[in-house]
């Protein structure tokens, strides 16, 4: 398995948080991997993103500069971000946030109203739209998946889990 | 062991808790604060201390208080904290006391920006202090070195009484990497016989003194020091070669840099051309040996630097003017691409 | 025979080097009076400044450190976290406390850092030849100040005690002079308070002892004594100026 990750949305929208996620899922599937955030002055409300790197060798460059996979939460991220794929990548957006359409005809993209869903349920936007690109990649299975989010949510923060699960669970149906 | 994800600035703070640190000093910059944080978490729980100084001037002449008295002390910092941190340097230097130091870079001069550079070699290597001394600089380029070389920072300070530093950079300092948390058993001496303790009345005072009025005793110390540097090269030079045996063009690069140029490397081959990459894995001592024995079988050097071209001084005088060394950089917070350095690796050999 | 008086044990053997007159030598024997009489030689760490007292590390008995210039209240803050059970006192001049250091100084005292502080003030640097200090009063004259401090430039001096006194972390601070036997008593009881505060965990303490330069003000040993009283005295009042030492913990 390799692929160049690259999420990105709001400050506060946990793409931070999904990436390192995501990051988990290489690592449990014994491939190599490195998570590499935007950082500085882009705080809550500011745009962040963050390129995850999954390898079957040592990961030189951290730098995802042309994604395979592209999640975009929000238009600022998808309308930088959009140009920049590989030809043939897997788009993800945010379509409770995003009013566009695709520009590019040589990417695949997927749509998801996952804020609006995820507002409506209490849940995490950033974890059904992983959950929606676990599905359409099959990137792992559920078993790894949750193994994933195991070790990306703090086991005190066992309510979190759930609701975690819950959404993945959604947006790999969805 | 199991591995767990974690940023960079994390590993190095968790790995100098389990290196037996115990007091940390330091103030907030970017991109280094993760670290400092970490320590404010871990600390009061290891029943160590963690102190948020009122400078980074401060924080270092904490750290030789720390490691006058004998335990292991640690500051860390980025790029403009570093250069207040000089002046300690030199007193932690004059005075033969270890520590341990972590340079987190961002891209300068002055305020400059808070994206990863590579621009303080320069600082770390050939300065950071008046006078005549060395600090030993370690270049991890992976989570994992920061946890190593962490551990061996440690053991070098104390055994060589010197000061290392970790020299990073934004990129390792934010990214993270899965990796395995093992103390090995620390080579460092049990003893320091030397630390102010109080006497207790049972053994002469200790002075921990820096200063020597006398022109002819200076020199001897500084003389007997060099020796000891001396040592240093011999026992721990270090650097990686990387498909350089039969390289017709060797890259020269550290930390992140390396990393990218390792891509390079690899998109090179791919395209027929027989490229390798030296990575210094210490900046000082320098592993100049190994460049020298590289000139005499490459038709050329590319050193990649996210500076304006720092160490390529290093590799042009450790190469002996045998071949051309030639730079690829970014500079102002900008990383090379691997397309970028892949193409200035064809436009050496054309 | 019936031994009068004596060297202090907290000092050690060697010769000073003041200069003739200079009443450095007698708070160095009130600080290692303080060590004898509170038997905590063995288990202080002194931290020497850069200035006139840069060689202190060679006269006091007890285990030393150099520092750099100002960052002694840094240093000693380290060495008091490393080993907290150790007594760290550092002695320092007016340009190395007030000056370089008033970072590290009033940082020290305002996070209520358990160590003490002997700060000799003679208004002027000494060691690089008497230029201009931050106690160098108004109208004094100095290297660099030749026609004397205008505080239209070079603006005014610091009151370290009454600052101080002004931080919750400072627990004991007090200004003493030592131009006579009863003010140098009065000196010593300053001095041992501060040392006690230590030992008891009371915190920041600080001793200004008013001092004289005989060499830099270019007076006579006595007619410095009488150019601190006349002049320093009235600018920088005796006394103390915060005392928290009786609270309990």
């Amino acid at each position: 398995m390799n692929h160049s990750i690259l999420l990105a949305g709001f400050g506060g929208q946990g793409v931070l948080f999904a990436g390192k996620f995501i990051a988990y899922i290489g690592m449990l599937s014994g491939c190599e991997v490195s998570w590499l955030p935007s950082y500085g002055p882009e705080m809550r409300g500011g745009t962040a993103n963050c390129g995850v790197i999954i390898s079957e060798t040592p990961v030189g460059s951290p730098i995802v500069l042309s994604p395979d996979l592209l999640l975009a939460m929000n238009l600022p991220s998808y309308d930088k971000f959009e140009p920049a794929a590989r030809p043939g990548a897997k788009i993800f957006v945010d379509t409770s946030l995003v009013s566009r359409g695709p520009a590019r005809a040589d990417v695949e993209t997927f749509g998801l109203s996952a804020t609006k869903t995820a507002e409506e349920l209490g849940l995490a936007a950033n974890i059904i739209m992983t959950g929606k690109l676990i599905k359409e990649t099959g990137l792992c299975t559920l078993d790894t998946a949750k193994a994933a989010m195991e070790k990306t949510v703090p086991p005190r923060k066992k309510a979190l889990f759930d609701k975690n699960i819950q959404a993945l669970q959604l947006g790999m149906n969805s | 062991m199991e591995k767990v994800l974690m940023k960079g600035n994390e590993a190095i703070a968790e790995a100098a808790v389990m290196a037996g640190c115990k007091h940390f000093f330091g103030y907030p910059i970017t991109p280094q604060n993760e670290l400092a944080a970490y320590m404010s978490q871990r600390m009061p729980r290891v029943g160590g201390t963690y102190l948020q100084a009122e400078s980074e001037i401060a924080a270092i002449n904490m750290v030789i208080g720390a490691a006058a008295a004998g335990v292991r002390a640690m500051t860390s910092s980025s790029s403009p904290g570093i250069a207040l941190k000089s002046e300690g340097l030199s007193y932690l230097a004059g005075c033969d006391l270890p520590a341990v130091l972590v340079n987190v870079q961002r891209a300068g001069p002055g305020l400059g920006g808070i994206q990863p550079s590579q621009a303080d070699y320069f600082m770390a290597v050939k300065g950071g202090g008046h006078g005549d001394f060395h600090t030993v600089v370690f270049a991890p380029n992976s989570i994992q070195e920061m946890v190593d070389y962490t551990f061996a920072a440690f053991d070098i300070a104390e055994k060589y009484r010197v000061t290392v530093m970790l020299l990073t950079d934004g990129i390792l300092g934010q990214m993270m990497e899965p990796v395995a948390l093992i103390a090995p058993e620390t080579k460092a001496p049990a003893e320091k016989p030397w630390a102010v303790t109080g006497t207790k009345g049972a053994r002469p005072k200790n002075i921990v003194n820096s200063l020597y009025l006398s022109p002819e005793l200076l020199e001897k110390v500084n003389i007997a020091r060099f020796e000891r540097y001396d040592e240093i090269k011999r026992n721990e030079t270090r650097c990686e070669l990387y498909k350089t045996d039969d390289a017709e063009i060797c890259v020269v690069a550290y930390g992140a840099a390396s990393r990218i140029s390792r891509n390079a490397v690899e998109m090179a081959r791919a395209k027929g051309i027989r490229a390798g990459l030296i990575r210094p894995i210490t900046l000082w001592p320098f592993p100049s040996d190994a460049i020298l024995e590289a000139a005499d079988r490459v038709k050329a050097f590319t050193v990649v630097e996210m500076s304006m071209g720092q160490m390529i001084q290093d590799v042009e005088l450790a190469a002996r003017c045998k071949k051309p060394v030639n730079l690829c950089f970014r500079t102002g917070g900008m990383v090379p691409s691997p397309e970028e350095v892949l193409k200035s690796i064809e436009e050496v050999l054309r | 025979m019936k031994t009068v008086f004596q060297r202090p044990n907290a000092l050690t053997d060697m010769p000073t080097s003041y200069c003739p007159g200079c009443t450095h030598g007698i708070i160095h024997r009130l600080v290692a009076e303080t060590l004898d009489e509170l038997e905590l030689t063995g288990r202080t760490v002194g931290i020497a400044p850069v200035g006139c007292a840069v060689l202190a590390y060679n006269f006091f008995a007890c285990d030393m450190v150099q520092s750099a210039h100002g960052r002694a209240p840094a240093v000693a803050t380290g060495v008091k976290r490393a080993n907290p059970d150790n007594i760290v006192f550092t002695y320092q001049g007016d340009g190395d406390l007030a000056a370089i250091g008033t970072a590290e100084t009033v940082h020290a005292a305002a996070r209520g850092e358990n160590i003490t502080i002997i700060f000799v003030n003679n208004a002027i640097y000494g060691m690089t030849g008497g230029q201009m200090a931050p106690t160098t009063m108004p109208g004094q004259v100095t290297q660099t100040s030749p026609y004397g401090r205008d505080t239209t430039t070079a603006g005014f001096p610091v009151h370290v005690c009454e600052m101080l006194a002004s931080l919750q972390g400072t627990a004991y601070c007090e200004r003493v002079a030592v131009d006579s036997v009863p003010n140098i008593r009065k000196a010593k009881a300053a001095i041992k308070k501060a040392f006690q505060n230590q030992v008891d965990g009371k915190g920041f303490s600080l001793v200004e002892v008013l001092s004289t330069c005989p060499t830099n003000w270019g007076l006579t040993p006595v007619k410095a004594l009488d150019w601190l009283r006349d002049n320093m005295m009235p600018y920088y009042p005796l006394g103390v100026y915060k005392d928290r030492s009786a609270e309990e913990l």
